[in-house]
């Protein structure tokens, strides 16, 4: 009865959002949006202070920001002041969780023992997931994904290695000091771009050429930076956790 | 009606299916493994929807990192009463 009432709660609220949502004045249908009527468009065209331009993949040059990548070249360029944002969030969980953590020693011990596939296997993904999670933000202003994408990657990679090897550790002292460096990086190249170009982390680099790796200014360097600091972040998170009870 | 909508029609339907699956399954492995893979077709329809940036998030942290979070919680759980 219970889980017959819940069934019909969940599709009345459905019913009710679809419905609402699609009967809205202004909320076209998926696929049939006019972005050419809309703001978006000139983010796509990457030209908000000056008139539309088509952009042409590999061949237009010095734009606002040279990003392929459009959700890079809002969330880094136009919109970076809230990635800085998001990266202080994460930076205060982290300190939150080593606050509560810190003072435990050792390591939690699972019950089971990890077998000989799991403990060569994972030797051989390792460096390929760190390669990839590297690739991921080093390309983040080209190819899907970023700085947040390819850090988690990084501590995935490692927490694969806290599974597979009981008695593998990371030196976190490093990875802290990594975090420390690449958030204070990020913080001075946004003063960096206020003393050139009058305002909290502008571009002032060259764009260079749309869809070639040098490209996009400042947008590969954040995004690195990014990546490094949220790898080593969820790493610190990660070793903090499977900090074990004293015994 | 092409190839592609009936696609997204089974991986939605696949969606419910599994969330179902992994709510009402008894062991709680299962239900981690359910849950990993509903991550995996939630990745699936974000791709569809032309999503990339989300898809690898969602790739990268809810089949990877939770799922890895959550059974390695499940392994250093206890049994009430259990010694070591």
């Amino acid at each position: 009865m219970k889980r017959i009432f819940a069934l019909v709660l969940v599709a009345v609220v459905g019913i009710l959002l679809f419905s609402g949502i699609y009967s809205m004045e202004g909320f076209p249908r998926y696929g049939e949006a006019e972005v050419s009527e809309r703001v978006s468009m000139s983010y796509i065209d990457k030209n908000v202070t000056r008139e539309n331009q088509e952009v042409v993949f590999g061949v237009s040059e010095n734009l606002e920001t040279g990003s392929a990548n459009i959700v890079t070249s809002i969330i880094v360029n136009y919109r970076s002041f809230d990635t800085l944002g998001e990266v202080t969030v994460l930076f205060v969980s982290a300190l939150g969780v080593s606050l509560l953590f810190g003072s435990f020693e050792g390591r939690l011990r699972s019950r089971y023992k990890p077998n000989f596939i799991l403990r060569t296997g994972s030797k051989v993904v390792f460096p390929l997931i760190l390669v990839m999670g590297a690739y991921i933000f080093i390309h983040g202003h080209l190819s899907p994904g970023g700085g947040f994408p390819g850090g988690s990657m990084i501590a995935s990679a490692i927490l694969l290695m806290y599974l597979a090897d009981e008695d593998f550790r990371v030196r976190i002292d490093d990875f802290k000091k990594t975090e420390g460096i690449a958030g204070a990086m990020y913080v001075l190249l946004g003063l960096v771009g206020l003393m050139i170009s009058n305002y909290f982390l502008s571009n002032f680099l060259d764009t260079g050429t749309v869809g070639t790796l040098f490209s996009a200014g400042i947008i590969p360097v954040v995004y690195v930076l990014v990546g490094l600091k949220v790898g080593s972040e969820l790493t610190g998170i990660i070793t903090d956790f499977l900090k074990g009870e004293v015994e | 009606m092409n190839s592609l909508m009936v696609l997204e029609i089974m991986v939605a339907l696949l969606l419910i299916l599994l969330s179902l699956l992994a709510i009402f399954s008894k062991k709680l492995i299962t239900a981690i493994i359910y849950l990993s893979i509903v991550s995996m077709l939630a990745v699936l329809s974000f791709a569809l929807m032309k999503a990339p940036d989300v898809a690898i998030t969602e790739a990268v942290i809810g089949s990877g990192l939770v799922t890895a979070v959550f059974l390695f919680t499940l392994f250093s759980m206890r049994k009430e009463g259990e010694k070591e």
